[in-house]
């Protein structure tokens, strides 16, 4: 039996595409809209918050907490612990993105919280005493000091976070939040393997997608003058921050 | 979902205890038994890249890429493989193991301090005895530390196996709890996924301190 030809011929007909109720654009569309927003929501809540406590170093045990939650609840869980309360509180409209949305942002905040606070942290505290001799304010040793010093670490906690919720968009059609996953969920219920296979192909390719996005945005976007940069450690929480695949 | 249906049933757990035990024990083997193979398998990648040290960047390319891979497509993407088995799952969380396993484990061999490698090359160890009695030893810390955010990873993960028809506690969330609308099952599997990675990581870290009593002191 084999299974990669029929999900492969399962993508090339074009009429799985196009259905208006369950075609691939339209659990694409789902897939890539739910992430997006997700990650944007994840981010305005993250990353002012990893500034601050990096910046002013108070709230480190805050962050310790958020990582160590972020890492020990499993990505499925969130959804199952956001949806009752979203339906009891919403009804209907308590299923779907809605519960979706709440469950990757909590997803996406750790790795973009602890990131930021850690780079902030490694940046040279000589610098930033230089910022303030030179008679910077707070804010421009945060804008002109910090973050550029410490962006590739924080680009590393967004593109965590990026590959992350892609990924557990996929978890979100057992809410009823669509997605590609529409097609694995439901597909291996009625064991129409062929769907099932068509879009594990399609969802792989996303998550491998947006991890090279990121990944080039992030090397694009180191300063010049760290450029020479060092190789980050395995241990750079950048790299190890990120906790679940799915 | 019942509107009166309350968030934590206690009379279900109660009567349902023998099958929440179960899930327990199935989840838990399928960690203990991925990690174990995880670690043997990043150790030898390990050694692999240590002896022909060009090889490190496409090791971890490889296994960068598949940790990428969503694992509820990895799990389908195996099934033309090894079918709707305990295989299926085991081969995946394996995998994922690796990017984490094989980084620390080669990091923490080289950051051993090259006058400590002198010393015991003064002292007349051969390659084998320096490594296995000094290298190995100092690199622990970093090794252990891998291996508990591998751990604390696989637990997360293997709650997705249920997908592919294995059990777990992804069962109880997933199966049981949310296709049902049932809030219970939801929170009990959520609660004990927490619990297992709280224990599994204070286990290791404490096994971290016995295998390393000299760091003690340093430790935090």
């Amino acid at each position: 039996m084999d299974l990669f030809g029929e999900g492969i011929a399962w993508l090339a007909d074009p009429g799985n595409w196009t259905d208006p109720r369950n075609g691939i654009l339209l659990r694409l569309w789902e897939h890539v809209s739910l992430s997006a927003s997700s990650l944007l929501v994840a981010g305005l809540i993250a990353l002012p918050m990893g500034l601050w406590i990096g910046h002013t170093g108070r709230g480190a045990t805050a962050v310790i907490a958020i990582a160590n939650i972020g890492r020990a609840v499993p990505s499925v869980g969130w959804l199952g612990i956001v949806f009752p309360l979203t339906l009891a509180l919403f009804g209907r409209g308590g299923l779907g993105f809605l519960p979706s949305l709440i469950a990757l942002v909590a997803l996406a905040i750790p790795p973009m919280v602890t990131n930021t606070y850690a780079g902030l942290r490694e940046v040279d505290r000589d610098l930033v005493e230089a910022g303030r001799g030179m008679g910077m304010r707070e804010m421009e040793i945060l804008r002109h000091i910090e973050v550029p010093v410490a962006l590739p670490v924080i680009l590393a906690g967004i593109r965590v976070s990026a590959v992350q919720t892609v990924a557990t968009a996929t978890l979100a059609s057992i809410v009823g939040g669509g997605t590609l996953g529409e097609f694995i969920v439901q597909g291996i219920f009625v064991r129409a393997l062929d769907r099932v296979v068509g879009a594990a192909i399609l969802v792989a390719a996303l998550a491998i997608l947006t991890e090279l996005t990121f990944s080039f945005i992030q090397r694009r976007a180191i300063s010049p003058g760290l450029s020479g940069g060092r190789e980050w450690s395995p241990m750079d929480p950048g790299q190890v921050g990120r906790t679940t695949t799915d | 979902m019942n509107e009166d249906e309350p968030f934590i049933r206690f009379d279900w757990i109660v009567s349902n205890a023998e099958e929440i035990g179960q899930r327990l024990g199935e989840h838990v083997l399928m960690v203990v038994a991925s990690v174990v193979i995880g670690f043997v398998i990043s150790f030898g990648l390990a050694m692999v890249a240590r002896r022909y040290p060009q090889t490190y960047g496409s090791i971890l390319g490889v296994a960068g890429t598949i940790y990428a891979i969503p694992s509820l497509a990895l799990f389908v993407l195996l099934i033309p493989l090894t079918g709707l088995s305990v295989t299926t799952g085991i081969v995946a969380l394996v995998l994922y193991t690796l990017l984490i396993l094989f980084r620390n484990i080669v990091t923490a061999l080289e950051g051993v301090p090259p006058d400590v490698i002198e010393a015991a090359n003064g002292m007349g160890y051969g390659a084998g005895q320096r490594f296995w009695r000094v290298e190995l030893p100092i690199a622990m810390p970093i090794i252990v530390a891998g291996l508990r955010i591998a751990t604390v990873t696989t637990i997360g993960l293997v709650t997705i196996t249920t997908f592919i028809g294995l059990g777990g506690l992804g069962y109880l969330i997933i199966n049981s709890g949310t296709r049902r609308f049932f809030p219970t099952s939801i929170y009990v599997g959520v609660l004990l996924c927490v619990l297992l990675a709280v224990l599994a990581d204070l286990a290791l870290l404490w096994l971290q301190r016995r295998l390393t009593p000299w760091a003690q002191a340093r430790e935090p």
